[in-house]
């Protein structure tokens, strides 16, 4: 079996690694939560990538049941069909539509099948799934058969936070939270994707990104992928690290900060910030 | 020394069961760990724990146990462990004007005035009340409420007398957090689903499949399709918060209800009020003198099918609901008794939910006053309590 070490794209912890690894060994669900932002989703994406297998994401919203993620039966289409005289109206297969689950199961080479925002559903959302993912097993009543996954596919659930998973369904999981990351591991990340930024423009960017994390009070603090697409509009506008580094009095709010500050109350308090810093000096 | 660890951890209150032990030991079996204990710690990490919340505690006994450092339970490092520097920090940041935290700096900058808070504690051992240097209420040292030293880190005083500093860090407070007392947003919202009553109305838009066969049956095979209104929770609340004053101690518990509240019932209204409901509600706290809404705007709002939930601790001078002008925000033509009532009048199905504890609501004689004006129908915000509250809305009120 080949490990999950990282990809060129994406820069894995020790715990992250060990924590994926022990999910595909043991082929166990394996629940994702951490701020927004520090690329929960991208994970499956890039072990899907890193593994060569498929990738099948679900993207769960407040409307979605989970029977839909195992199959649906499109009686409407029967109806219409036994209208026309259509001869496939005679088998009820024709007309069982298979949800991700289904397809995961399906699917040759083993896919990973990514759950994505498993809190965004009702809340009994996680409960009505606990058999499907602990056997990998469920019955089509319309057709009588039991669908069973030839080989486990590796289940990626990510969460964030808005609602209490259910303890049964913890149990049935394994769970790493993904920290925020630290300077260094956050300039790792910066160097992968944007390969060939100047050194200097990156640390003075670095500088005031995590001095704006450390400010109190903020409402929304801005992660990895705002400091992403910060550093790219810095390179598209072809900043220097020094109109960065103006940071005197007048210019507490970094230089556009559309990318960082997400939320009008956020900007308002570097604003009265800035103001109280002016009128101090 | 596995089973150390496992034990541990259910002693330290992380949930574990022998599920995840027995994946544990699977796990390192099939040699998913590597042989470094680091790889070892991180995988036990991803099958023990599952709740960011446990993390630190998890770290605590995997320090332990693979020490072998006995740890002495109740230690002053082990308790100063327990306090979330988050929580410090917020508390000295909300409390401390910018001016105060740069008068700080005489005693050296927040850090080493965190520093000396941990030394205090491990030095002090009793309650403490006055004086210029123990922790506790009263004095002029830098910690504890109410003190007069400008850097002075008000602990545990929210704004009432009531909580004294040593009481918050009283370490059998976090210990004694059961679950009668423990509610989450999940068991809210469960406890609120008790008042779903599903009704259809609105457009047709759902296909009706017992409707549309009976149908197509009926017309000899031609498909006959029916079609119905989406089934949708029907109850319409009208919520009234007490906010400010004795309701600040309250303010997470009545968060958590509020935003299961939210997700739970399409049709809620909120209005907050101060201590008792008289001539004016306001929706937005922070613009709370300059955007009110008359009580009778909102009586004359909602038809009476709507049910009214009150949240407050009633705890306030009798008066205030006796006494026409004698609230402590406005002046009120007449008492908080004939508000209560008119609300009532219009609104039958209501109820009354208070945080402070039910075996205080005798101490306090607003509680039993306002107990008395709902009719009995005063509720605790605890999970019972809310089960209670749910039942009887539905119910409907008394006697009819």
């Amino acid at each position: 079996m080949t490990k999950f070490t990282g990809t060129d794209s994406y820069i894995a912890t020790p715990d992250l690694m060990i924590a994926v690894n022990a999910a595909l060994t043991l082929e166990r669900p394996l629940l994702i939560k951490g701020e927004p932002g520090t690329g929960k989703t991208v994970l499956a994406q890039e072990v899907a990538k890193a593994l060569n297998r498929p990738l099948i994401s679900w993207h769960v919203k407040s409307t979605t049941k989970a029977q839909q993620g195992l199959y649906e039966y499109d009686a409407v289409a029967r109806l219409r069909d036994s209208q026309l005289g259509d001869p496939r109206v005679h088998d009820i297969g024709n007309y069982i539509v298979k949800g991700k689950l289904w397809q995961a199961f399906d699917t040759d080479p083993c896919p990973i099948l990514l759950i994505d925002e498993v809190d965004k559903a009702d809340i009994e959302f996680p409960n009505d799934l606990l058999l499907e993912l602990d056997r990998m097993e469920f019955h089509v009543y319309e057709t009588r058969q039991v669908v069973k996954a030839a080989k486990r596919p590796l289940v990626i659930i990510t969460s964030n936070n808005e609602k209490e998973l259910p303890d049964a369904f913890l149990r049935r999981c394994f769970f790493h939270y993904i920290r925020f990351p630290d300077r260094d591991t956050m300039q790792r990340i910066a160097e992968v994707h944007y390969p060939g930024i100047k050194p200097a423009l990156l640390h003075q960017a670095l500088t005031v990104f995590f001095d704006v994390r450390e400010v109190p009070g903020l409402k929304k603090k801005p992660s990895t992928s705002e400091l992403l697409d910060w550093i790219k509009l810095l390179l598209a506008e072809d900043l220097s690290p020094d109109e960065l580094r103006d940071k005197d009095a007048k210019n507490l709010i970094p230089k556009l900060h559309g990318a960082l500050l997400k939320n009008e109350q956020d900007i308002h308090l570097f604003e009265r910030l800035a103001f109280m810093n002016r009128r101090g000096s | 020394m596995f089973l150390t660890l496992f034990l541990d951890l259910r002693a330290a209150k992380v949930p574990v069961s022998l599920g995840e032990y027995l994946t544990l030991l699977e796990a390192v079996v099939r040699g998913a760990a590597g042989f470094s204990v680091e790889d070892f710690y991180y995988l036990a990490r991803a099958i023990l724990v599952k709740d960011e919340r446990n993390l630190d505690k998890f770290d605590r006994v995997f320090a332990t146990v693979f020490e072998g450092v006995v740890s002495q339970a109740g230690s002053i490092e082990e308790f100063l462990a327990q306090i979330p520097e988050d929580w410090l920090r917020a508390l000295a940041e909300k409390l401390l004007t910018p001016a105060e935290m740069a008068e700080i700096q005489a005693l050296g900058g927040f850090d080493k005035l965190m520093e000396t808070l941990k030394e205090r504690l491990a030095e002090q051992n009793e309650e403490h009340h006055g004086g210029n240097k123990w922790i506790g209420t009263g004095g002029t040292s830098p910690f504890g409420a109410y003190g007069y030293n400008p850097a002075g880190i008000r602990i545990g005083q929210k704004t009432n007398r009531h909580n004294r500093a040593v009481k918050v860090w009283d370490r059998r407070e976090f210990k004694n957090l059961d679950d009668g007392v423990e509610l989450g947003t999940r068991n809210f919202r469960m406890a609120l689903r008790r008042l779903r009553k599903f009704a259809r109305d609105g457009a047709a838009t759902e296909l009706d499949l017992d409707a549309t066969i009976a149908g197509t049956a009926r017309s000899g095979g031609m498909l006959d399709v029916h079609l119905r209104p989406e089934r949708h929770n029907k109850i319409k609340v009208l919520l009234l918060l007490d906010v400010g004053g004795s309701m600040d101690s309250h303010i997470q518990t009545c968060e958590e209800l509020f935003s299961a509240a939210r997700s739970e019932f399409k049709h809620l209204e909120h209005y907050y009020f101060h201590n008792c409901p008289y001539g004016h509600l306001w929706r937005d706290n922070s613009r709370r003198w300059d955007d009110r809404i008359a009580t009778w705007d909102v009586i004359h709002t909602y038809p009476p099918d709507w049910k009214l939930v009150i949240v407050g601790d009633a705890s306030m001078s009798p008066w205030e609901i006796t006494t026409p002008g004698a609230a402590v925000e406005e002046w009120n033509e007449e008492a908080g008794s004939v508000w209560i009532n008119r609300l009532l009048t219009q609104w039958p199905a209501a109820a009354w939910l208070n945080p402070s504890p039910a075996r205080q609501w005798s101490w306090t004689e607003s509680i039993a006053m306002l107990h008395q004006a709902m009719g009995g129908r005063m509720h605790g915000l605890t999970l019972e309590g809310l089960d209670q509250a749910m039942r009887q809305l539905n119910r409907g009120a008394p006697g009819r």
